[in-house]
C-alpha cells in the first residue's frame, strides 16, 4: 500500500471516534498495546530516542528496497503514536519516506502529540526516520 | 476561613476553559497564576509611571524610584526584615544562586572545600555549586533520605568536617512537597559555625517564614511562584555577606564614583543591581506580596494542608496509585504513580480533561534516582484551588487508570 492510502485508512478508522476524544485514546492506548515489540537486541543506547519524558526506541533495516522499522516507547499513548508512524512508513521505499508529509497527525485530531513542547520524542523519532532513509536512498 | 470562591474571581485566567473544560490549575509548583491587582500594577507602571529609576531629577523618575524603593521595604517587611536594603531584586531563584555561588567562588571558597546540599534539591540549587567544585576542585556532600523519604539528620551532621564552607539546602521539596527541617540546621550550621543558603522558592508561596528568626546567611525565591511576574525574584543577604559577599557582575547603577583606574561602590542593595532593574517587575512582585499577606499566610498555608490532606487520603485509597513522601506536614504538593503506568500517559490523560498537572522528574534527577523511579506525576495547589476541584481530579484520575489498563 502507498503511503497516502495507509493515511487515508488511519484518517476513516479515527473518523469514526467523531469528537469522542475517550474512544480515541483508548484506540491510540490499544495501538500501542499490540504494537510488536522491538527485538531486544535492537533495544540499544544507539536506537534510543530521547525525549525530556517518554522514551522511544528505534530500529531501521533496508530489505528488497524498503525500509523496515521496529520500536517501541515506555508510555503507552507514545507507543500507541509510534504504532501508527510505524504503520504509515514501515515498508515503504526510502524516497517515498522523505517525501511523506505526515499531516495525517492533525486531521486525526492528534497534533499536539508532535507539537516541539510535547516531551516525548515523537519529533525526533519522525526525523530520525526520514534521516534514515535518507542514508539508504545514498547507498 | 477564607472565602475561595472570592480570591478565585481575582484570577482571570481560571475563568476560561481549557480543551472544553474548566480549568483546573494544579501545576503552581511550576508557576502560580495572578490576580488581577498583580497584572494591573504592571501594566498601569507601563501605562502611566514608566521611567529609569536612581537617576533622574524628573518626576516620573522620582516616582518610579520610589515606588521601586517601596517595593523593597514591603517585600522586606514581609520576610520580617527591618533594612530593606538586604533585600536584592534579581531575576529568580536560580538568578539569586548563580549570585551567591559566583560571589562566594572569588574569595570565600577554596580548592578542597567541601558544601553540603541534600537529595531533595532541584538542579537550580546543585549546577552552580557543582560548576564551582569542578572548576576548582571543591566537593559537594549530599544528606540522604531516610525510610520515610524525610532528611537524614544524623547523616546530615556527620557531613561536616573543618573543611565545610556552606550548607544549601531547600527549605520544601518541589518535588515531594515535604519541609525541612530549619531547627535542626540553624543548630548544626551555628553549631559548626558554617553559612547556610536557603532555597524558598517552593516555601515562600505557601507559608509564613521569618528570617529574622531563622537567621540564614542567604534566602532566594521566585515571584512567579508566588501571585507574581517571571522574570523576578529575590535574594536576601545577611547583614554580615551584605557588605562582604564578592559581586558576580557589575555594571552601571552600582557605583558611587568611577575612574578608568578605580571604582568605589554604592552600599546596600544597589552593588547588586548592575544595569536597569525589572522595575514592573519588582513593582508586581510586591503587589503580589501584599496579596497573599491580605489573604494572611497562615489562612493560606491552612486552607493548602486542608487540600492536601483531602487528596492524599482520597489518593491512598485507589489501589494502584502509589504515593511518595506521603506525611500530614507539607507545602502544597504531591507526587505520585500510578502503577505500572507512565507519568507521562497519566498527565496527557489528565490534561485531556482540563486538569493541569506536572509529571517527569521536575528538575530533581538525583532525587528520583533516590526513589528509584522516571519520573512522577505531580499536583501543587495554591489558595484558589478548591476541594471540588480536588473530588473532581480524583474522579477523573479514576478514569484514567482505567483507560490505561
Amino acid at each position: 500500500m502507498k503511503i497516502e492510502d495507509v493515511e487515508k485508512e488511519i484518517l476513516e478508522e479515527f473518523e469514526f471516534f467523531g469528537d469522542d476524544w475517550e474512544a480515541k485514546y483508548e484506540h491510540l492506548i490499544d495501538l500501542g498495546k499490540s504494537l510488536p515489540l522491538i527485538e531486544a537486541q535492537f533495544k540499544t543506547e544507539e536506537n534510543i530516542i530521547q525525549g525530556c519524558q517518554s522514551r522511544v526506541w528505534l530500529n531501521s533495516e533496508l530489505k528488497d528496497g524498503k525500509m523496515i522499522f521496529t520500536a517501541d516507547s515506555d508510555a503507552i499513548i507514545t507507543k500507541g503514536m509510534v504504532a501508527l508512524m510505524i504503520r504509515v512508513l514501515s515498508g515503504q521505499k526510502p524516497e517515498d519516506i522523505v517525501n511523506a508529509k505526515m499531516d495525517f497527525v492533525d486531521k486525526i485530531g492528534l497534533k499536539e502529540h508532535l507539537s516541539p513542547t510535547r516531551a516525548n520524542g515523537l519529533v525526533s523519532m519522525i526525523n530520525r526516520m526520514k534521516k534514515e532513509a535518507i542514508l539508504n536512498i545514498e547507498k | 476561613m477564607i472565602d475561595i470562591k472570592k480570591i478565585r474571581e481575582q484570577f482571570p485566567i481560571l475563568q476560561q476553559k481549557v480543551n472544553g473544560k474548566p480549568l483546573v490549575y494544579f501545576d503552581n509548583g511550576a508557576t502560580s497564576q495572578k490576580p488581577e491587582v498583580v497584572i494591573d500594577a504592571i501594566g498601569n507602571f507601563y501605562k502611566t509611571g514608566n521611567s529609569n529609576i536612581h537617576r533622574g531629577v524628573h518626576t516620573l523618575s522620582r516616582l518610579a524610584t520610589e515606588q521601586f524603593e517601596q517595593s523593597r521595604k514591603t517585600i522586606a517587611t514581609h520576610f520580617h526584615i527591618k533594612n530593606e536594603q538586604q533585600i536584592i531584586f534579581t531575576s529568580g531563584t536560580t538568578d539569586s544562586i548563580n549570585k551567591v555561588a559566583q560571589g562566594l567562588a572569588k574569595h570565600h571558597l577554596k580548592s578542597g572545600d567541601e558544601i553540603i546540599l541534600s537529595t531533595y534539591e532541584h538542579h537550580s540549587n546543585i549546577l552552580p555549586w557543582q560548576l564551582w567544585a569542578q572548576k576548582n576542585g571543591g566537593v559537594l556532600k549530599v544528606i540522604p533520605l531516610l525510610e520515610d523519604n524525610s532528611l537524614d539528620y544524623v547523616a546530615f551532621e556527620n557531613l561536616f568536617s573543618e573543611k565545610t564552607k556552606l550548607v544549601a539546602i531547600t527549605h520544601v521539596s518541589n518535588t515531594l512537597g515535604l519541609i525541612t527541617n530549619l531547627q535542626k540546621i540553624k543548630e548544626l550550621t551555628q553549631k559548626y559555625n558554617v553559612p547556610f543558603l536557603l532555597d524558598g522558592a517552593q516555601s515562600a508561596p505557601h507559608m509564613r517564614i521569618d528570617l529574622n528568626q531563622i537567621e540564614p546567611d542567604f534566602f532566594v525565591c521566585s515571584a512567579h511562584k508566588m501571585y507574581g511576574p517571571t522574570g523576578a525574584g529575590i535574594l536576601y543577604l545577611s547583614e554580615k555577606w551584605l557588605g562582604t559577599l564578592p559581586l558576580a557582575s557589575t555594571g552601571g547603577g552600582t557605583i558611587k564614583t568611577v575612574t578608568f583606574e578605580k571604582t568605589e561602590y554604592a552600599e546596600g542593595a544597589l552593588r547588586f543591581e548592575p544595569g536597569t532593574p525589572h522595575i514592573a517587575g519588582a513593582i508586581g512582585f510586591a503587589t503580589a506580596i501584599k496579596f497573599m499577606d491580605e489573604v494572611g499566610m497562615n489562612h493560606l498555608y491552612e486552607h493548602e494542608s486542608y487540600l492536601v490532606n483531602h487528596a492524599q487520603k482520597a489518593l491512598k485509597q485507589i489501589r494502584e496509585v502509589e504515593l511518595y513522601g506521603a506525611n500530614d506536614h507539607k507545602a502544597g504538593v504531591i507526587s505520585f504513580n500510578v502503577k505500572g503506568q507512565h507519568p507521562f500517559d497519566v498527565g496527557t490523560l489528565l490534561d485531556k480533561y482540563g486538569i493541569a498537572v506536572r509529571t517527569g522528574h521536575h528538575c530533581t534527577q538525583p532525587l528520583m534516582q533516590c526513589l528509584g523511579v522516571q519520573g512522577t506525576v505531580r499536583i501543587s495547589f495554591a489558595v484558589y484551588n478548591t476541594i471540588e476541584e480536588v473530588d473532581f481530579f480524583i474522579e477523573k484520575l479514576k478514569k484514567v487508570i482505567t483507560m490505561l489498563q
